[in-house]
């Protein structure tokens, strides 16, 4: 079989000591940069970018490419533990999982995101091995009218796994949208928004926002408690390992946060983030009793993990058969690529077949050393919990300003993290869930990109989105999606109704 | 009229008003047509959505009946004054005075938010996280971050 040969092939590469070494170099540092919220795997790509001169190709971008991953692993586990999403791609992790850290649970709780992720590891590289061309031809059916479509999707996903008023969450991902378009405009180059802020011309950036909001504001409104009735961390840890009744939950939600992140990590944009929030919507629409959701339900842990680190993987297909990227990261990947003079295409299947396989193996390598690398990490993780409040929240104020400052080395960022701190609390105090909005940020300016270039193509008719039948069949999905979750309001309404008459 | 529930009605004048801010700003951008959308086009459609739906929430705050009237409560002035204004004092001083007493009034500032504050414990937690934050950032990954005040270091 061609598949198995070809992964042969890899494997014989990716397990040369040179590129063991390398490999474990990346997700070593993709780790640290995950946990230490700030500092992203991005900028630090970006920093590691000149050593491509002085490596081999394939090594080069197997350390690159484990950045990548190990970010996506650390970032869960900040999630976890200090309710901070260490990369975009975590948002929802904080969800469930800081809860479950609260409880007392986050033993099981960094090992279902471990073994999510591992497992959801493994099955992206056969896929990517297997359906590499012809997931490719789908994402290029992709144009902006579905992108658009696909966006609202993913947006209605957001509102629908808010828990509390829907209205108000469809009002936060619109803020959410709107703060996105601080920035400078990619068609017309016009600055927006900006006040005449330099550093606003990029945007604001979206740690400085997470941590406002998830981190600062979080400790206001913890401290505003009474010390008794603070739900803080419980002292009682039970357990570092998820129970056998924790696998028999978490372990059909990987498997499909799995195959979710596998077919919409090949699209273009966040394609990772994007899956992580459509998996755990559909956790919470499958399960039978949803009540636990946002509570600190293991399913809301190992679906969207599984999901992110599927997408994160698979979204390496565009740009290993398209060389087109489909994010940031993949554009400095193929800046890696053709910096040792490798065109990305089609063509590098071919004519670089060690480069290309080796790549692909070296991924689940790499996951399988992330996942001895964090297994033993968690005893000393939860340990950090054991730490008493009045010392925690010092050290996650200061871990957080150090982040901020870190991000483009000056303090502008640190003011807009205050900014958004004082933003959180507002939004605690009148009962605005603030992951939905964190969602609009960081989908908007893609969202306007795709709806301004659709609605060029067909000329300002807004029924562009209507006509074509993959975007009309994503509305519809939203539409259903959105039914679903206001029926049930309206009955309860009605009962209630009832009951006064 | 009496206000049903406080928080959604407060939420949606916030609502509003951010959509009547943003549809402002957004005037001073070429909005285009639909044929071809300018720079303000999709934060004018955003402004306007956002301003309905604030008006909306406003609505259902005056005319939906609520069990206890959804108040607002206390506003926790103590941590929120605390935490805020050391994080700005952190930004203002950091590259000024450096990581060590930038990281000591940090810490010690937050403190101040608790309900119990020591010194020891000040300066015990301050010295940890800027032992860690040096080994991290400034040895570990070579970020150009200010250890001492710059009088003493030029």
């Amino acid at each position: 079989m061609d598949l198995i040969s070809n992964l042969a092939l890899g494997l014989s590469e990716a397990v040369s000591l040179v590129n063991l070494a390398y490999c474990f170099l990346g997700v070593l540092i993709g780790t640290a940069v995950g946990v230490l919220p700030g500092l992203g795997p991005l900028a630090t790509m970006a920093l590691l970018l000149p050593t491509v001169y002085a490596l081999d190709a394939t090594s080069a971008l197997i350390m690159l490419a484990g950045i990548y991953y190990g970010a996506q692993y650390g970032g869960s586990t900040t999630a976890i533990l200090i309710n901070v999403p260490g990369e975009a791609s975590s948002v929802i992790t904080t969800l469930d999982g800081h809860q479950m850290a609260r409880q007392g649970r986050a033993g099981p709780a960094l090992a279902a995101a471990a073994i999510g992720s591992f497992f959801a590891g493994t099955v992206a590289t056969v896929v990517i091995a297997a359906f590499s061309p012809p997931l490719t031809a789908l994402a290029l059916k992709f144009g902006p009218a579905e992108y658009f479509s696909l966006l609202v999707f993913g947006l209605i996903g957001a509102v629908v796994l808010a828990s509390g008023s829907l209205i108000k969450a469809v009002a936060m991902v619109i803020l959410g949208l709107l703060l996105g378009q601080v920035n400078t405009d990619t068609i017309s180059g016009t600055p927006r928004y900006s006040f005449g802020l330099l550093e606003l011309t990029d945007g604001i950036g979206f740690i400085a926002i997470a941590m406002g909001i998830f981190g600062f504001a979080e400790i206001i409104s913890n401290l505003s408690k009474p010390e008794a009735q603070r739900e803080v961390f419980t002292r009682k840890v039970t357990g570092l390992w998820p129970t056998r009744k924790d696998f028999g939950m978490a372990a059909p939600a990987m498997l499909r946060g799995t195959a979710i992140g596998s077919i919409l990590g090949v699209l273009p944009g966040g394609g990772a983030m994007l899956s992580s929030f459509a998996s755990y919507s559909i956790e919470k629409k499958l399960a039978k009793d949803p009540s636990g959701f946002g509570r600190g339900d293991i399913r809301g842990v190992a679906g969207p993990e599984s999901a992110n680190n599927a997408g994160a993987q698979t979204s390496f297909i565009p740009m290993l058969t398209l060389g087109i990227p489909s994010g940031a990261v993949m554009a400095l990947m193929i800046g890696a690529m053709t910096i040792k003079g490798i065109q990305p295409g089609p063509q590098v299947m071919s004519s670089n077949p060690a480069l290309f396989w080796g790549l692909i193996a070296s991924m689940w390598v790499g996951n399988l050393m992330l996942i001895i690398l964090n297994l033993p990490m968690i005893g000393i993780w939860i340990r950090l919990l054991m730490v008493p409040y009045r010392f925690l929240f010092p050290a996650i104020m200061a871990f957080c300003c150090i982040g901020l400052y870190t991000l483009n080395n000056n303090n502008f960022d640190v003011y807009v993290g205050a900014i958004f701190a004082v933003a959180g609390y507002a939004f605690y105090k009148l009962g605005c869930e603030a992951a939905p909005l964190l969602l609009g940020f960081v989908l908007g300016p893609m969202m306007e990109e795709s709806l301004r270039r659709a609605l060029l193509l067909s000329r300002g008719d807004w029924t562009t989105f209507l006509t074509r039948p993959l975007s009309l069949s994503l509305l519809v999905l939203s539409a259903l999606l959105l039914l679903a979750v206001v029926l049930p309001t309206i009955r309860q309404k009605r009962e209630i109704a009832f009951v006064e008459d | 009229m009496r206000i049903k529930s406080q928080r959604d009605f407060w939420s949606g004048v916030m609502f509003f008003s951010i959509g009547v801010f943003f549809g402002v700003g957004s005037r001073h951008y070429s909005i285009g047509s639909s044929a071809h959308p300018g720079p303000g086009y999709f934060p004018l459609l955003l402004s306007i959505v956002i301003g309905i739906l604030g008006l909306v929430i406003v609505v259902k705050a005056l005319t939906l009946e609520t069990r206890d009237g959804e108040p607002i409560g206390a506003i926790a002035w103590k941590p929120l004054l605390a935490i805020v204004c050391s994080i700005v004092v952190f930004g203002v001083l950091l590259p000024r005075v450096g990581l060590g007493i930038a990281m000591l009034l940090l810490v010690g500032g937050s403190s101040l938010a608790g309900t119990t504050f020591k010194w020891a414990d000040v300066i015990f937690a301050s010295a940890v996280m800027t032992a860690f934050s040096w080994l991290a950032f400034i040895w570990g990954l070579g970020l150009p971050i200010p250890m001492w005040p710059s009088l003493l270091t030029d």
